[in-house]
């Protein structure tokens, strides 16, 4: 084998990282329009498409390279193709947005690529190094992001907070991770799984790095109390933008979180898992309470991703390769659902502006039946009313864990999906039986198109793609070590 | 494939006038439902003559229908005189009752529905005579329930129909329990439902116990017991028996198709279809013989009084089922058929005169706005007296008579034979023929007879009903004179075994059926004597002296009260069960439905509002409070897992 076929495993990193750079020379050396800077969007996207075919090119086994720093296997491929159809649909929706707002810039998809060179980087982190560079990468990218309006003071405000809590949190990634490696001596995971002792109880300054590293990748995926940022973030930040966050960010997150726990801790699973217990709980439960009192959709949606990783991180407490199979299936249900509802909120458009308050839609039934059914359909699903996909998102994270004897915190999970059906549903009621709003623009053929794409995906989930998705995240799920 | 027509026929016109009866208009509804059952009767008729006279049973496999665990239920049609004899009643009067109401209906707007009704009635009926096993006896059983109530409640804008209705389905749901623990305890003790099956295991069990709420009660006893609760309210026997009257609210050829010739007879054909069984539970055997006694005194002794003209045909139909549960209940399984065979044509008859009587006098019912009538609907009036003469039982003994006097006059005979205690149950049976034919007398005479009581204005408009409603009461006249004559050798005569075959079962003691030919001369004339006097008596106190029976009744006013009023059932089960029920429904709705379970629920929506509230207040939008919010968080997981020692 040639040194450089070595690297194959890394070639769609490699596509994305020398795109961007590419990218960045293209903005650079040519003039600054609005244009320009939308063939360099549609250029990302197809680096990205690229990179997504490159990694559907891989053989479906496990390599390792760099000594096992970066783990290119089923599970993480699964991941990255969410993540970079997640990163593809955030661009594909940016353009409308940043034209109106005369905020159209080449970096934003430079930026874009390149958090999505840090996202693979932590879904394929064998290494606490690794790990840590495409976590700060990625976070370095969103901070950015998210103050890519300046002249908007809720997105600097939003950018600012991101930051300062984001580092605050790196702060405690990395010093759980350095307790972690005075502990064990390495700071590989198969080292680390290795370094503790299968049936017994891990040493007190193992147990407290973990609890530092599992409050930094909280704080990735949101995950109660580790979530507060992310209202204000998700609230303040270009809606493009959110939806970046929303889908690519959180798989890259939660995919890290699942293959540190389970890759690096299979013998304290006891412990790691009353700490994801906890976080599931509160994050469902929060998730339901506090977006009851949201009126501003995108807050309100920020609650609700809280609520849905919660339900991840319930099929991450069963501790088994169904509930990873879980996270995979919701994950990819997750990420339709979202881009779908964040295509609906850019699509709320009137002469004056943007909207974004769930009473705008008032009546919306009346004045454009086609995008209220779709977010209706979309609403209904995240409620998880059968047969949407939705449904199975929760069945497929429940299931495992009433297996794994958590019974009790399914039952927890469907009470909270009760509640959290109220705010779906509420706005389904504003839409169809509230008095009439005045119209929305007409919305670009992009977001028509992911509206179309997500709510037809929701719709005929039960039928295709979700037999088919159900087997490969079974068959990914199993390559991580249990 | 003869019998397959003869029993989903009238589902498919059921079908087709309920789905399409709006399609194809009113008058094609009612010809194809009623071409379908003329049809499907005539077809009866060969199976009648094939099956019964040419001893060819059959059992035609449909389908399996229900295999679960132990229980293994086809759905098959079982042909055996017994059933052969259903077929041709339950054919016969329904498509005469279909032709009838054509006439009948005719102002009607909802005449597809009506026909789409009454062929599913019969549907269900056929279902049920036709039973290879009980669960599909029990679904004919609900579903001719479930016909009956959409008929008696078909003038539904009628509030009093409607209550009848609901109470018809609630008084037979208490039968209803019964019949399905039975059917359960029948699965129970001999793991199958399928009739032969049951009734090959059935001596097994004889004298073997079983636990009941905590009594060890013998099983076919207990059984069987179960099972006749079933029968009791279908057939209207005492006690259950408060629905009938009330189903008068449905239009009469209802009445005469289900509350007189067939459904209300299910509950004797159930009796006698399960003869096996019963004849192995003699304390079962005096239960029914005593019910059926009771039933035929009391509901004689309503009759008497009542002014609504189908409301004494209607007691006379409780208190005739009582005739042919005392059969049954003696062990003369022969002769209830017989007397259910005959019923059918003459009870039948009565009903659609009655009604050819209401729709002459524009829907008057009560009888004391008659009188008269005999010259201006004289084909009626000699319908009406064909089938009183069936009714009453007109015969002279040892020659020939009436249908009712060869039936009847059996059970009296048969319940001689039996030596029931005192001979109680024979003695309330000749009491019963007594009243019977001073009722039915009663119902000729004030209707008929005498000077008019009616407005003049409904007196001149009289008129006789249109040929489509005659030609059935003219059809079942025939039957009425001649069903007891023509079949008696077959039914109940010396060669009775030959024709029922192994349809009905007789224990090896239970020789009732030859003893009642031997009964002394003065048992064979007693009912003879009790419906002369019966007529006697009707005739001294309508036609010769008419002002006799309110002073009768104001002598006797105490008795006369207690009669017109039923015997106070309906008040009695009112203040037993109507009101407990409502109190108690009232405290559920009120306590626990709106105290405890909207307060839960209201309590629940509050705390949430309040948790969100809480929730949303600690989002503060300062950074601060945020970054000590996951240090807390932190501090707490940490300290947690120092106390726990890492665990």
């Amino acid at each position: 084998m040639t040194e450089a076929a070595t690297y194959a495993p890394i070639y769609p990193e490699l596509v994305l990282a020398i795109g961007a750079m590419a990218l960045l020379m293209f903005g650079a050396f040519t003039r600054e329009t609005d244009d320009n800077a939308q063939l360099g969007g549609w250029l990302a996207i197809v680096i990205l498409a690229v990179a997504a075919g490159m990694i559907l090119a891989q053989p479906a086994e496990t390599v390792t390279v760099f000594n096992g720093a970066f783990i290119v296997d089923p599970f993480g491929r699964f991941m990255k193709l969410l993540m970079l159809a997640g990163s593809a649909f955030a661009i594909l929706m940016s353009h409308g947005y940043f034209k109106r707002h005369r905020a159209l810039k080449f970096e934003l998809p430079v930026l874009i690529l390149l958090g999505t060179v840090g996202m693979s980087m932590m879904i394929s982190a064998g290494d606490f190094i690794a790990l840590y560079l495409g976590v700060e990468l990625h976070s370095l990218v969103s901070y950015v992001l998210a103050a890519i309006r300046r002249d908007d003071v809720r997105a600097s405000e939003a950018g600012l907070k991101y930051f300062v809590l984001g580092a605050l949190s790196s702060g405690m990634l990395l010093y759980g991770a350095s307790l972690i490696y005075g502990f064990t001596g390495t700071t590989s995971l198969a080292g680390i799984a290795a370094a503790i002792p299968p049936g017994g109880v891990p040493s007190l300054g193992i147990i407290i790095g973990l609890v530092f590293l599992l409050a930094g990748m909280a704080f990735k995926v949101a995950a109660v109390p580790f979530h507060m940022w992310s209202p204000d973030v998700y609230e303040g930040s270009p809606t493009p933008i959110t939806a970046f966050f929303a889908a690519a960010g959180k798989v890259a997150a939660v995919a890290l979180l699942t293959r540190v726990v389970i890759a690096g801790f299979p013998n304290a699973v006891a412990q790691w898992q009353q700490i994801i217990v906890f976080a599931a709980i509160g994050s469902m439960l929060l998730g339901a309470f506090a977006a009851i009192g949201q009126t501003n959709l995108k807050r309100l949606m920020a609650y609700s991703s809280i609520g849905h990783v919660g339900f991840m991180l319930v099929g991450l407490a069963a501790a088994n390769a169904d509930g990873v199979a879980g996270i995979l299936i919701y994950m990819a249900i997750y990420l339709a659902m979202t881009l779908g509802v964040f295509a609906v909120i850019l699509a709320m458009r009137r002469e004056e502006g943007m909207v974004e308050d769930i009473y705008e839609l008032a009546g919306l039934a009346q004045t454009d039946l086609k995008m209220a059914a779709v977010l209706g359909v979309l609403l209904f699903s995240l409620a998880g009313v059968p047969p949407l996909a939705g449904f199975f998102a929760k069945w497929y994270v429940l299931a495992p864990a009433v297996k794994a004897g958590l019974g009790w915190l399914a039952i927890i999970g469907v009470l909270a999906s009760v509640v959290s059906a109220f705010y779906y549903l509420r706005i389904i009621k504003i839409m169809f039986f509230d008095d009439p709003k005045p119209a929305f623009e007409k919305s670009d053929a992009a977001l028509v198109f992911v509206m179309g794409a997500s709510v037809i995906f929701t719709l005929v989930f039960v039928i295709w793609p979700g037999p088919s998705i159900l087997d490969a995240a079974n068959a990914a799920a199993v390559t991580l070590k249990f | 494939m003869i019998y397959t027509a003869i029993v989903f026929l009238p589902l498919l016109g059921a079908l087709v006038a309920g789905l399409f009866g709006r399609l194809i208009g009113d008058r094609p509804s009612e010809l194809v439902t009623t071409a379908f059952l003329l049809i499907a009767a005539v077809l009866s008729w060969v199976v009648f003559v094939d099956v019964a006279l040419g001893h060819n049973t059959a059992r035609v496999p449909l389908m399996r229908w229900v295999t679960s665990g132990e229980l293994d239920t086809a759905w098959a049609l079982k042909i055996d005189t017994l059933t052969a004899v259903m077929l041709v009643v339950v054919t016969t009067v329904s498509s005469l009752v279909h032709l009838y109401s054509i006439g009948y209906m005719h102002e009607d707007d909802s005449r597809p529905r009506f026909f789409a009704y009454l062929s599913l009635f019969t549907f269900a009926m056929l279902m049920l005579v036709t039973s290879d096993n009980l669960l599909q006896m029990f679904f004919g059983w609900e579903g001719v329930g479930l016909a009956s109530y959409l008929l008696i409640g078909f003038w539904y804008k009628k509030p009093s129909a409607n209550a009848a209705a609901i109470k018809a389905f609630v008084v037979n749901r208490v039968g209803d329990f019964g019949f399905a623990l039975g059917i359960f305890g029948l699965f129970y003790v001999f793991k199958t439902i399928n009739l032969d099956a049951l009734f090959a295991a059935a001596p097994s069990a004889v004298g073997k116990t079983m636990n009941f709420v905590g009594y060890d009660i013998d099983i076919l006893t207990l059984l069987c017991l179960l099972l006749f609760m079933g029968a009791m309210g279908k057939s209207a026997q005492f006690l259950l028996h408060t629905w009938l009257p009330d189903a008068m609210e449905g239009p009469t050829p209802v009445s005469a198709l289900i509350h007189a010739a067939t459904m209300v007879t299910a509950g004797v054909f159930m009796v006698a279809r399960l003869s096996p069984l019963f004849e192995l539970a003699p304390t079962a055997l005096q239960f029914v013989t005593f019910i059926g006694a009771i039933t035929a005194f009391f509901a004689a002794t309503v009759g008497l009084v009542q002014n609504d003209i189908k409301r004494v045909i209607a007691y006379s139909t409780c208190s005739q089922l009582g005739y042919m549960f005392v059969a049954c209940g003696v062990g003369a399984y022969g002769v209830a058929i017989f007397h259910l065979f005959t019923h059918a044509f003459f009870k039948a008859l009565l009903f659609l005169g009655a009604g050819s009587v209401i729709h002459a006098m524009h829907h008057e019912q009560d009888m004391r706005n008659m009188g008269g009538l005999a010259p201006k609907i004289r084909f009626t009036w000699i319908m009406m007296l064909i089938g009183t003469l069936a009714l009453t039982g007109v015969g002279i003994p040892h020659l020939v008579g009436f249908a009712g006097f060869h039936s009847k006059d059996g059970i009296i005979e048969a319940a001689f034979a039996a030596h029931t205690a005192h001979n109680y149950a024979f003695w309330l049976l000749v009491i019963a023929a007594f009243m019977t034919s001073f009722y039915s007398w009663r119902l000729i005479f004030l209707t008929f007879h005498g000077p008019t009581r009616a407005d003049h204005h409904a007196f001149d408009h009289a008129h006789e009903s249109p040929p489509v409603m005659l030609v059935p009461l003219a059809v079942l006249a025939v039957g009425a004179v001649l069903a007891g004559a023509v079949f008696t050798e077959f039914f109940i005569g010396h060669h009775y075994k030959e024709f029922w075959g192994p349809a009905l079962f007789e224990a090896p003691d239970n020789h009732v059926m030859h003893a009642m030919h031997e009964v002394p001369e003065w048992v064979r004339w007693a009912p003879f004597v009790a419906m002369l006097s019966g007529l006697g008596l009707a005739y001294l106190f309508y036609i010769v002296s008419p002002t006799l029976p309110a002073r009768t009744a104001a002598a006797f006013r105490p008795l006369y009260l207690f009669f017109l009023n039923k015997w106070y059932f309906d008040e009695l089960y009112d203040f037993l069960f109507v009101r407990p029920a409502s109190a108690i429904g009232r405290a559920l709705w009120k306590g626990v439905d709106g105290a405890v379970i909207d307060g839960t629920i209201d309590g629940t929506a509050n705390t949430v509002g309040w948790a969100t509230t809480k929730v949303v207040k600690l989002q503060t939008g300062y950074v601060f409070h945020y970054a000590f919010a996951m240090l807390i968080g932190i501090a707490l997981v940490i300290t947690y897992f120092m106390m726990k020692g890492g665990i």
